[in-house]
């Protein structure tokens, strides 16, 4: 939230402490390095079980695929936000325990198994505002590499060099509490109701 | 004499110029919000109460400004791009501009406006340029007695077009059977596809037509409701009634879960009731530019801006 006050958190995460004292609905921002790590990432590292040519030991990964262009110095990041997260739902525990990474940024919330795997392996799920590609831009320092690039610049990882990188948003805290799967659990009880309403105010038509 | 060169020259003159001009327009409508979702986004903001969602429209708002200072796209995420046209049937370059498309999304992507997204099915490959099998996707009409040509562009990302469901239904399940499909893909997919949603529904037929439809109603302007009362109605009511369902921007709750719901509809069969739902994320990325005979244009969805050709 805007009055709270504002959490940096450095990575690689050295500090298991101040991931464990976070709650949902905490706001933090992220100054270090960040790795995108999307749908055929994790597919890569989970499923055919190729080691991930980064060490992501206490990185935070982006499921996020930026618009990236390549210039004399090298690459430049022009727009770079988050992507559904709950495609990597069914990777994510496995990725999160074999490469030991820390932060998870999304968009949209993640499910049970990562709310799981968050709790077990101290870990933290957060969100990033989604099409807000340029303000991520914005906290990109610098572009210090990328791997994969046979995926395609979308699903490539991008190895991120980031200042104030966010606002970030806890939805699954290092406890395994989930703000989206409640948002969702609360919107799915109202489901009956408000379709018939709607069906009730239909019939007056 | 030798006509045949000149003629030819010209033609390519004119082709280079859509190029440039579509190329330009691409670029405005992935950088820039149109007006009308400008003007709504701004009436949700003042509307919604929750601190995560006051909180998340301070982050839309000052991206969209970051957006405009940088010519950058606003979110990265640019979709498989769209061209709905309608032809006068007078216009003079119908083949010109249909040729220009594909280029103009060459040049877009080579500028760093849209991110190479296009994925041949059959060899999983990613083009690089956005340009593949039968896409751009272009949906062409001509219109009798026009002498102008109307260019409208629907740009989506992957998480909003996520959503998207087209079924058919039985005529008894009707309206009602529609009313929960809705209900069921807000509550299911919506959050992640970026809220608040603005909502497209078709009905006719057959699936295929019932889909277009909803892109139709997508493309409809924002405060516009359906000429038909009963659906107009309905359309207010589907977006009361979403909005109570609490999922908010970016599914963190709130009371905005929906900008608006557009209807369109055509006949249907005795024996069906098709319907499709299109969603579209809070940065709804559309754009109707109206090129003239003598090419000049007017970018009718964002007034004012000028574009360079």
């Amino acid at each position: 939230m805007s009055t709270k006050e504002e959490l940096t958190i450095r990575t690689p995460v050295v500090n298991e402490a101040v991931l464990m004292s976070l709650k949902v609905g905490d706001v933090l921002y992220i100054t270090g390095t960040i790795v995108t790590a999307r749908d055929a990432v994790h597919k890569r590292v989970v499923r055919e079980g190729k080691p991930p040519p980064v060490d992501l030991r206490g990185l935070a990964i982006f499921h996020a695929g930026p618009v990236m262009i390549r210039e004399a110095e090298g690459w430049r990041c022009i727009s770079i936000g988050p992507t559904t997260s709950r495609r990597m739902e069914y990777y994510e525990y496995e990725f999160i325990e074999k490469t030991g990474v820390k932060i998870v940024i999304g968009k949209g919330g993640m499910g049970a198994r990562t709310a799981e795997a968050c709790k077990k392996f101290k870990a933290i799920y957060t969100i990033f505002p989604g099409g807000c590609g340029v303000l991520g831009a914005s906290r990109v320092k610098r572009v210090t590499g990328v791997e994969w690039l046979d995926l395609g610049i979308p699903e490539a990882m991008w190895i991120l060099e980031v200042e104030n990188f966010g606002p970030l948003i806890v939805a699954i805290d290092a406890h395994g509490n989930n703000l989206a799967d409640a948002v969702l659990d609360s919107a799915r009880a109202k489901k009956d109701a408000v379709t018939r309403e709607i069906v009730e105010k239909l019939r007056i038509l | 004499m030798h006509w045949g060169g000149i003629v030819s020259k010209l033609v390519v003159d004119v082709e280079s110029k859509l190029v440039k001009l579509l190329s330009s327009f691409i670029n405005l409508v992935v950088v820039k919000l149109p007006d009308d979702v400008y003007a709504k986004l701004c009436e949700l903001r003042s509307r919604e109460d929750s601190a995560w969602g006051k909180f998340i429209y301070d982050a839309m708002f000052r991206n969209i400004e970051l957006a405009l200072q940088r010519r950058a796209p606003l979110c990265q995420d640019t979709g498989v791009l769209e061209f709905f046209i309608s032809l006068g049937e007078d216009f003079p370059h119908k083949s010109a501009l249909l040729k220009a498309l594909r280029e103009a999304v060459i040049a877009s992507t080579q500028q760093g406006f849209l991110r190479p997204n296009v994925v041949d099915p059959v060899s999983d490959r990613n083009t690089g340029n956005n340009v593949g099998p039968r896409v751009p996707w272009v949906e062409v009409e001509v219109v009798p007695g026009a002498s102008h040509a109307d260019v409208r562009l629907y740009v989506a990302g992957g998480g909003s077009s996520r959503p998207g469901r087209a079924t058919t239904l039985d005529p008894a399940e009707g309206w009602e059977g529609l009313v929960r499909l809705v209900v069921d893909t807000v509550i299911e997919y919506g959050a992640a596809a970026c809220p608040p949603l603005f909502v497209g529904i078709g009905i006719g037929a057959t699936v295929n037509m019932a889909a277009k439809l909803s892109k139709v109603a997508l493309l409809r302007p924002l405060g516009s409701r359906n000429p038909e009362p009963k659906v107009a109605r309905l359309e207010e009511v589907l977006e009361e009634e979403l909005n109570k369902l609490g999922i908010g921007p970016q599914g963190l709750g709130g009371l905005t879960t929906v900008g608006a719901v557009h209807i369109e509809y055509a006949g249907r069969h005795p024996a069906t009731f098709a319907v499709a739902i299109s969603t579209a994320c809070w940065a709804l990325r559309k754009g109707h530019l109206r090129i003239y005979p003598d090419m000049t244009c007017e970018p009718l969805s964002h007034r004012g801006e000028k574009l360079e050709y």
